[in-house]
């Protein structure tokens, strides 16, 4: 059984809903990163996605934006993202997703990207913008290699194309609560709570909410209606204002804590 | 021979193009290109599009000999196809009026832009004024301050200005900005992109929208040379004016089609927006094409004088011609663009806009080398008032 599939069937044992968390790799450095991982896991995220940061995230908002020019800065590339996490895969079990544009990704080559990723204990795979329509692509080389790719929905993302899309994909749904950028407003429950249940009829594989998501109450809210629940710019923009401080990694470890909490 | 009609049903021309965007917007882009697919074989939004290129901008544009020039140059006869004659000054009210029709026919009464020399973003705020549409353009500060003037006369037209501070604060950033503000507004709200760049359909929509261009320089040159012209020369930044002119001539393949990308400082400098000539294949703003980017797949800042070729992607179709070899891509420095800048200005009175100012100058370098006999076109796009203040700034 794949690690993601493992995950969520082990957390629907336990009646709990999933913690997805988002942070941008080499921010504030790759050194940072590397010790956040192992913390996080600890602390009861349930599925990372590691960013790859991109000089033109058009899908992200100021704080993910920010966090991507300064990782990059910093000489932080997709083969050393890649890296850190081969070097991680011996010491952390949760399933690791990796979050790029696909730039990057088309760049290294999808062949290289596929082996080299599998390599490294990559689960899965979320390219912003890379649409059902051009995936193919990619899949070509990731869904043999045994990476799952992990599909979007939005919330204005139609009837028919929501089949399309969801019938595609493998891993787990990624449903958008926001019509915008990441991190910007905070989720829409009512249309998320419809949009999740029109997914649902349509597949068995498990549906995770994220965009806007910061606090353990809008957690547990959406945990009632999901799977799991995604948090990103709330991490990163904890990161940054914990860069270079000894007391990052207890307080990011702090903050995970009680969005899982509220999960369980 | 003649070439395929593309894009596909994908919007693919050959591997370039596609739709590389974020899931939010993509439903969003196929309802454009079915109302757009639509619109084209309406017979009556056809006729209003033509109507108002006609009575309101002012088509058809001349198709100009330039007599001094040619003489000064002493070799082919060099014709300037006048797109600076267009209301607001450039080609870009050709696709604006076409676009903001397509808008209004969708129900949309918010429009958004990206510009870089402020051309198409001032066609923009007309044709939102014209329409009673709300207009919001996104602008790099950089781009504010070298285009000062387009940028009054963007708020003059009732348009909001929103000055982009990320990156080179250039037109790569200022679009960045315009599709976020779209993946969040996107219900409402239609984006007017401004060159044959972007997720399709926006390369096939503005390429027609623009073919006007070429369809009269055909018609023109017949009637005053009485045969097809032997160079097409046209600046190309993402490319619209320059598939504007090409496109209808594409196969004629006796007219050969040179686009003139800017070489800023210099290749050799790596301080240039030469995407086709120097760059390579990657996914940039929607589409796949040429671009600038580093080994590791990050976008790299484009540099030139001219704020409407400083970008470091360039439209799909592009790519397929040059990769099937129907149009030429070549470039040209700061300092040349500036020479034919000038040189234009002193012997034909003429001011035009430091884009056009390099297919001027590529033109320059090529009619001396040719005899009295042959002819070149040049898609003069725009008009340079607004470069007045690099001009004075220009220490070349």
């Amino acid at each position: 059984m794949k690690r993601i599939e493992k995950k969520f069937a082990e957390l629907k044992r336990k009646g709990e809903k999933a913690l997805v968390a988002y942070i941008t790799a080499g921010y504030p450095d790759l050194e940072t990163t590397r010790a956040l991982i192992p913390a996080l896991e600890r602390a009861g995220v349930d599925v990372l996605e590691v960013g790859v940061p991109f000089s033109d995230p058009t899908a992200d908002g100021p704080v993910i934006q920010a966090a991507s020019q300064a990782a990059l800065k910093k000489g932080t590339t997709l083969p050393r993202v890649l890296d850190l996490i081969a070097g991680l895969r011996g010491t952390v079990e949760f399933p690791l997703v990796l979050f790029s544009y696909y730039n990057p990704i088309f760049s290294m080559g999808s062949a290289t990207f596929a082996r080299r990723a599998a390599a490294a204990g990559v689960d899965g795979v979320l390219v912003v913008d890379l649409p059902a329509e051009e995936a193919g692509e990619l899949r070509v080389d990731t869904d043999p290699a045994g990476i799952d790719f992990i599909s979007l929905v939005a919330p204005t993302t139609g009837g028919d194309r929501v089949r399309k899309v969801v019938k595609a994909a493998s891993g787990f749904i990624y449903y958008i609560s926001v019509t915008g950028v990441t991190g910007t407003r905070g989720p829409e429950l009512e249309e998320t709570r419809t949009n999740v249940g029109v997914i649902r009829t349509m597949t068995k594989l498990p549906v995770v909410v994220g965009f806007g998501v910061s606090t353990p109450e809008q957690a547990r809210q959406i945990g009632s209606m999901a799977d799991g629940v995604v948090v990103g710019s709330a991490f990163v923009k904890l990161i940054g204002e914990h860069a270079g401080r000894p007391d990052l990694i207890g307080d990011l470890g702090a903050y995970a804590a009680s969005l899982k909490a509220a999960l369980r | 021979m003649k070439m395929p009609s593309l894009p596909d049903r994908k919007g693919h021309f050959g591997v370039f193009g596609g739709r590389y965007v974020a899931e939010t917007i993509m439903p969003a882009l196929t309802e454009l290109e079915a109302a757009y697919r639509e619109s084209r074989k309406d017979k009556a939004f056809r006729e209003e599009f033509h109507y108002y290129l006609r009575q309101y901008s002012g088509r058809e544009t001349p198709l100009y000999l330039a007599k001094n020039l040619t003489d000064k140059l002493g070799g082919a006869r060099i014709y300037l196809k006048r797109e600076d004659l267009n209301h607001t000054g450039s080609h870009k009210i050709n696709n604006t009026l076409g676009q903001a029709l397509l808008a209004r026919r969708m129900g949309k009464r918010r429009v958004i832009a990206e510009t870089g020399a402020g051309q198409h973003g001032v066609a923009t705020a007309t044709v939102a004024a014209l329409f009673g549409m709300e207009c919001r353009v996104f602008m790099g500060e950089e781009d504010i301050r070298r285009q000062a003037p387009n940028v009054l006369r963007m708020k003059i037209l009732g348009a909001e200005v929103v000055p982009v501070t990320a990156g080179s604060a250039t037109l790569k950033d200022a679009m960045n900005e315009a599709m976020r503000h779209w993946v969040t507004y996107v219900r409402d709200t239609f984006y007017i992109i401004g060159s044959v760049a972007g997720p399709h359909p926006y390369p096939m929509m503005v390429r027609d929208f623009q073919s006007v261009i070429g369809r009269e320089t055909r018609r023109q040159i017949l009637k005053q040379e009485g045969r097809l012209p032997d160079f097409i020369v046209a600046c190309v930044g993402g490319g619209s004016n320059a598939m504007g002119i090409f496109y209808p001539f594409r196969n004629d393949a006796n007219v050969k089609l040179i686009g003139v990308e800017a070489a800023g400082l210099g290749i050799a400098t790596g301080m240039h927006s030469a995407s086709i000539s120097a760059g390579s294949i990657g996914v940039l703003h929607g589409s796949k094409s040429y671009i600038l980017q580093d080994e590791a797949g990050q976008i790299r800042e484009a540099h030139s004088m001219a704020a409407g070729l400083d970008y470091p992607g360039v439209g799909p179709e592009h790519s397929y011609f040059k990769k099937t070899g129907r149009a030429d891509y070549v470039s040209v420095e700061d300092r040349e663009a500036l020479e034919a800048f000038r040189t234009l200005c002193a012997c034909e009175g003429i001011i035009p806009a430091m884009e056009s100012a390099h297919a001027i100058a590529y033109a320059m370098k090529l009619a001396p080398t040719l005899k009295r006999d042959r002819i070149i076109v040049i898609n003069l796009s725009g008009r340079g008032d607004k470069d007045a203040g690099i001009i004075e700034e220009s220490k070349i």
